[in-house]
Protein backbone atom coordinates (compact mmCIF):
# COMPACT_ATOMS: atom_id res chain seq x y z
CA UNK A 1 0.00 0.00 0.00
CA UNK A 2 2.65 2.26 1.45
CA UNK A 3 4.83 1.96 -2.53
CA UNK A 4 1.65 2.30 -4.68
CA UNK A 5 0.56 5.93 -3.02
CA UNK A 6 4.48 6.55 -3.22
CA UNK A 7 4.60 6.05 -7.14
CA UNK A 8 1.24 7.89 -7.24
CA UNK A 9 2.28 10.88 -5.10
CA UNK A 10 5.84 11.25 -6.65
CA UNK A 11 4.01 10.98 -10.57
CA UNK A 12 1.92 13.33 -9.13
CA UNK A 13 4.08 15.46 -8.16
CA UNK A 14 6.08 15.39 -11.71
CA UNK A 15 2.80 15.78 -13.41
CA UNK A 16 2.58 19.38 -11.64
CA UNK A 17 5.81 20.23 -12.37
CA UNK A 18 5.70 19.05 -16.24
CA UNK A 19 2.21 19.92 -17.20
CA UNK A 20 2.09 23.89 -18.60
CA UNK A 21 -1.50 24.73 -17.91
CA UNK A 22 -1.77 26.56 -13.91
CA UNK A 23 -5.44 24.06 -13.94
CA UNK A 24 -3.63 21.13 -14.76
CA UNK A 25 -0.92 22.19 -12.46
CA UNK A 26 -3.39 22.34 -9.74
CA UNK A 27 -5.36 19.29 -10.29
CA UNK A 28 -2.21 17.28 -10.20
CA UNK A 29 -1.24 18.98 -6.60
CA UNK A 30 -4.76 17.57 -4.81
CA UNK A 31 -4.06 13.79 -5.98
CA UNK A 32 -0.92 14.22 -4.65
CA UNK A 33 -2.06 15.78 -1.23
CA UNK A 34 -4.74 12.64 -1.53
CA UNK A 35 -1.86 10.48 -1.70
CA UNK A 36 0.27 11.93 1.13
CA UNK A 37 -3.28 11.66 3.54
CA UNK A 38 -3.75 7.99 2.50
CA UNK A 39 0.06 7.63 3.56
CA UNK A 40 -0.85 9.29 6.62
CA UNK A 41 -3.77 6.65 6.95
CA UNK A 42 -0.86 4.14 6.52
CA UNK A 43 0.77 6.04 9.53
CA UNK A 44 -1.88 5.07 11.94
CA UNK A 45 -2.10 8.99 11.76
CA UNK A 46 -5.68 9.19 11.39
CA UNK A 47 -6.48 13.18 12.46
CA UNK A 48 -3.80 14.51 10.95
CA UNK A 49 -4.70 12.46 7.44
CA UNK A 50 -8.59 14.04 7.93
CA UNK A 51 -7.06 17.21 8.23
CA UNK A 52 -5.23 17.14 5.63
CA UNK A 53 -7.91 16.03 3.06
CA UNK A 54 -10.20 18.73 5.05
CA UNK A 55 -7.58 21.62 4.60
CA UNK A 56 -5.43 21.29 1.52
CA UNK A 57 -7.12 19.42 -0.67
CA UNK A 58 -10.11 21.12 0.24
CA UNK A 59 -9.88 24.43 1.23
CA UNK A 60 -6.62 25.22 0.02
CA UNK A 61 -6.16 24.58 -3.46
CA UNK A 62 -9.86 25.15 -4.07
CA UNK A 63 -8.84 28.67 -3.05
CA UNK A 64 -5.69 28.46 -5.70
CA UNK A 65 -8.46 27.13 -8.35
CA UNK A 66 -10.34 29.92 -7.82
CA UNK A 67 -7.68 32.50 -7.86
CA UNK A 68 -7.07 30.78 -11.60
CA UNK A 69 -9.89 30.83 -12.81
CA UNK A 70 -10.48 34.14 -11.68
CA UNK A 71 -7.48 35.76 -13.65
CA UNK A 72 -8.10 33.93 -16.54
CA UNK A 73 -4.96 32.38 -16.90
CA UNK A 74 -3.93 30.75 -19.55
CA UNK A 75 -0.47 28.79 -20.16
CA UNK A 76 2.32 30.88 -20.53
CA UNK A 77 4.38 31.37 -23.90
CA UNK A 78 7.69 28.46 -24.32
CA UNK A 79 10.71 30.25 -24.08
CA UNK A 80 12.67 29.29 -26.61
CA UNK A 81 15.69 28.15 -25.72
CA UNK A 82 17.54 27.19 -22.59
CA UNK A 83 19.11 29.39 -20.09
CA UNK A 84 21.34 29.52 -18.08
CA UNK A 85 18.98 30.03 -14.75
CA UNK A 86 16.97 26.93 -15.73
CA UNK A 87 20.59 24.55 -15.63
CA UNK A 88 21.62 25.93 -12.15
CA UNK A 89 17.94 25.53 -11.00
CA UNK A 90 17.76 22.00 -12.16
CA UNK A 91 21.93 21.60 -10.72
CA UNK A 92 20.77 22.79 -7.25
CA UNK A 93 17.12 20.46 -7.35
CA UNK A 94 19.63 17.42 -7.99
CA UNK A 95 22.26 18.46 -5.12
CA UNK A 96 19.04 18.74 -2.72
CA UNK A 97 18.03 16.01 -3.25
CA UNK A 98 21.24 13.74 -3.15
CA UNK A 99 22.22 15.21 -0.09
CA UNK A 100 18.68 14.32 1.31
CA UNK A 101 18.85 11.18 0.37
CA UNK A 102 22.27 10.75 1.69
CA UNK A 103 21.70 11.29 4.73
CA UNK A 104 18.55 8.81 4.64
CA UNK A 105 20.80 6.58 3.65
CA UNK A 106 23.30 6.93 6.79
CA UNK A 107 21.24 5.82 8.74
CA UNK A 108 20.17 7.64 11.85
CA UNK A 109 22.18 7.10 14.99
CA UNK A 110 19.32 8.55 17.04
CA UNK A 111 17.91 5.06 18.51
CA UNK A 112 14.28 5.02 17.98
CA UNK A 113 12.50 2.10 19.08
CA UNK A 114 9.76 1.50 17.13
CA UNK A 115 6.40 1.71 19.08
CA UNK A 116 3.41 -1.07 18.30
CA UNK A 117 0.69 -0.65 16.17
CA UNK A 118 -2.00 0.06 18.57
CA UNK A 119 0.05 2.78 20.67
CA UNK A 120 1.07 4.64 17.01
CA UNK A 121 -3.22 4.77 16.72
CA UNK A 122 -3.39 6.11 20.02
CA UNK A 123 -1.26 8.79 19.22
CA UNK A 124 -2.45 9.74 15.79
CA UNK A 125 -6.23 9.47 17.34
CA UNK A 126 -8.25 12.75 17.40
CA UNK A 127 -8.64 12.36 21.34
CA UNK A 128 -5.38 12.40 22.00
CA UNK A 129 -4.47 15.09 19.85
CA UNK A 130 -7.14 17.32 20.88
CA UNK A 131 -6.82 16.98 24.64
CA UNK A 132 -2.67 18.07 24.17
CA UNK A 133 -4.16 20.86 21.81
CA UNK A 134 -6.40 22.26 24.43
CA UNK A 135 -3.97 21.68 27.67
CA UNK A 136 -0.63 21.90 26.99
CA UNK A 137 -0.72 23.77 23.72
CA UNK A 138 -4.01 26.25 24.71
CA UNK A 139 -1.91 29.54 23.99
CA UNK A 140 -0.58 28.10 20.43
CA UNK A 141 -3.97 27.59 19.46
CA UNK A 142 -4.91 31.40 20.34
CA UNK A 143 -1.56 32.46 18.70
CA UNK A 144 -2.40 30.34 15.39
CA UNK A 145 -6.14 31.85 15.66
CA UNK A 146 -4.87 35.49 15.48
CA UNK A 147 -2.55 34.66 12.83
CA UNK A 148 -4.84 33.21 10.63
CA UNK A 149 -7.40 36.40 11.45
CA UNK A 150 -4.75 38.60 10.70
CA UNK A 151 -3.94 37.11 7.25
CA UNK A 152 -7.48 36.64 6.53
CA UNK A 153 -7.81 40.53 7.12
CA UNK A 154 -4.43 41.05 5.37
CA UNK A 155 -5.52 39.23 1.85
CA UNK A 156 -8.71 41.40 1.68
CA UNK A 157 -6.70 44.23 2.28
CA UNK A 158 -4.42 43.39 -0.41
CA UNK A 159 -6.69 42.08 -3.01
CA UNK A 160 -8.84 45.37 -2.50
CA UNK A 161 -6.51 48.04 -2.87
CA UNK A 162 -5.56 49.18 -6.36
CA UNK A 163 -1.78 49.79 -6.64
CA UNK A 164 -1.48 53.45 -8.11
CA UNK B 1 4.41 0.62 11.20
CA UNK B 2 4.41 -2.00 8.18
CA UNK B 3 7.09 -0.03 6.30
CA UNK B 4 10.41 0.99 7.38
CA UNK B 5 10.97 4.95 8.49
CA UNK B 6 13.38 5.34 6.06
CA UNK B 7 11.10 4.72 2.96
CA UNK B 8 9.21 7.41 4.36
CA UNK B 9 11.99 10.14 4.58
CA UNK B 10 13.24 9.42 1.71
CA UNK B 11 9.78 9.83 -0.04
CA UNK B 12 9.75 13.10 1.84
CA UNK B 13 13.37 14.35 0.63
CA UNK B 14 12.31 13.24 -2.93
CA UNK B 15 8.74 15.92 -2.88
CA UNK B 16 10.63 18.59 -1.14
CA UNK B 17 13.17 17.99 -4.51
CA UNK B 18 10.21 17.80 -7.05
CA UNK B 19 8.67 21.05 -4.94
CA UNK B 20 12.05 22.96 -5.33
CA UNK B 21 12.65 21.99 -8.78
CA UNK B 22 9.17 24.08 -9.13
CA UNK B 23 10.10 26.91 -7.19
CA UNK B 24 12.91 27.61 -9.14
CA UNK B 25 12.02 26.41 -12.37
CA UNK B 26 8.15 27.67 -12.89
CA UNK B 27 7.30 31.22 -14.65
CA UNK B 28 3.96 31.38 -13.17
CA UNK B 29 3.82 33.14 -9.36
CA UNK B 30 0.66 30.72 -8.71
CA UNK B 31 2.55 27.40 -9.71
CA UNK B 32 5.36 28.82 -7.36
CA UNK B 33 3.51 29.14 -4.71
CA UNK B 34 1.57 26.10 -5.47
CA UNK B 35 5.36 24.09 -5.57
CA UNK B 36 6.12 26.01 -1.40
CA UNK B 37 2.87 24.38 -0.59
CA UNK B 38 4.33 20.32 -2.00
CA UNK B 39 7.58 21.51 0.02
CA UNK B 40 5.62 22.11 3.10
CA UNK B 41 3.53 18.89 2.56
CA UNK B 42 6.83 16.52 1.84
CA UNK B 43 8.13 17.99 5.15
CA UNK B 44 4.96 17.62 6.71
CA UNK B 45 5.22 14.11 5.93
CA UNK B 46 8.61 13.67 7.29
CA UNK B 47 7.32 15.12 10.92
CA UNK B 48 4.53 12.68 11.01
CA UNK B 49 6.48 9.83 10.19
CA UNK B 50 9.00 10.05 12.94
CA UNK B 51 5.72 11.28 14.97
CA UNK B 52 4.06 8.16 14.24
CA UNK B 53 7.76 5.81 14.88
CA UNK B 54 8.47 7.39 18.25
CA UNK B 55 4.82 7.33 20.03
CA UNK B 56 5.00 11.15 20.61
CA UNK B 57 2.08 13.05 19.38
CA UNK B 58 4.20 16.33 19.25
CA UNK B 59 5.14 16.08 16.11
CA UNK B 60 1.58 15.84 14.38
CA UNK B 61 0.64 18.78 16.72
CA UNK B 62 3.70 20.54 14.63
CA UNK B 63 2.08 19.44 11.49
CA UNK B 64 -1.29 21.16 13.02
CA UNK B 65 -0.10 24.45 13.17
CA UNK B 66 2.11 24.20 10.12
CA UNK B 67 -0.79 23.35 8.23
CA UNK B 68 -2.59 26.54 9.96
CA UNK B 69 0.58 28.65 8.82
CA UNK B 70 0.17 27.31 5.08
CA UNK B 71 -3.35 28.18 5.08
CA UNK B 72 -2.14 31.74 5.66
CA UNK B 73 0.62 31.90 3.55
CA UNK B 74 -1.16 30.52 0.68
CA UNK B 75 -4.35 33.19 1.08
CA UNK B 76 -1.63 36.35 1.41
CA UNK B 77 0.64 34.78 -1.49
CA UNK B 78 -2.55 34.66 -3.35
CA UNK B 79 -3.89 37.96 -2.54
CA UNK B 80 -0.22 39.87 -3.68
CA UNK B 81 -0.57 38.06 -6.78
CA UNK B 82 -4.06 39.27 -7.58
CA UNK B 83 -2.90 42.83 -6.44
CA UNK B 84 0.37 42.29 -8.89
CA UNK B 85 -1.68 41.27 -11.80
CA UNK B 86 -4.04 44.12 -11.25
CA UNK B 87 -1.14 46.34 -11.96
CA UNK B 88 0.76 44.27 -14.57
CA UNK B 89 -1.66 42.10 -15.93
CA UNK B 90 1.04 39.14 -15.60
CA UNK B 91 1.59 36.42 -13.38
CA UNK B 92 5.21 35.69 -14.64
CA UNK B 93 7.86 36.32 -12.60
CA UNK B 94 10.07 36.89 -14.95
CA UNK B 95 7.76 40.49 -15.88
CA UNK B 96 7.55 41.46 -11.59
CA UNK B 97 10.19 43.45 -11.11
CA UNK B 98 8.75 46.68 -8.88
CA UNK B 99 11.54 46.77 -6.61
CA UNK B 100 14.44 46.52 -9.24
CA UNK B 101 14.40 50.23 -11.19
Amino acid sequence: MFFLLATLAVAAAVGMLVSRSPVASALWLVLNLFCVAGLYLTLNASFIGVIQILVYAGAIMVLFLFVIMLLNLSALPQLEDIQWTQVAAFAVGVVILAQLLYVTALGLDVPIEPVSAETAAEVGDARLLGKELFTRYALHVEVAAILLLAATVGAVMLAQRRFD
Amino acid sequence: MEVALNWYLALGAVLFSIGTLGVLFKRNAIVVLMSVELMLNAVNLTLVAFSQSMGDPDGQLLVFFSIAVAAAEAAVGLAIVIAIFRSKVTVDINEINLFKH
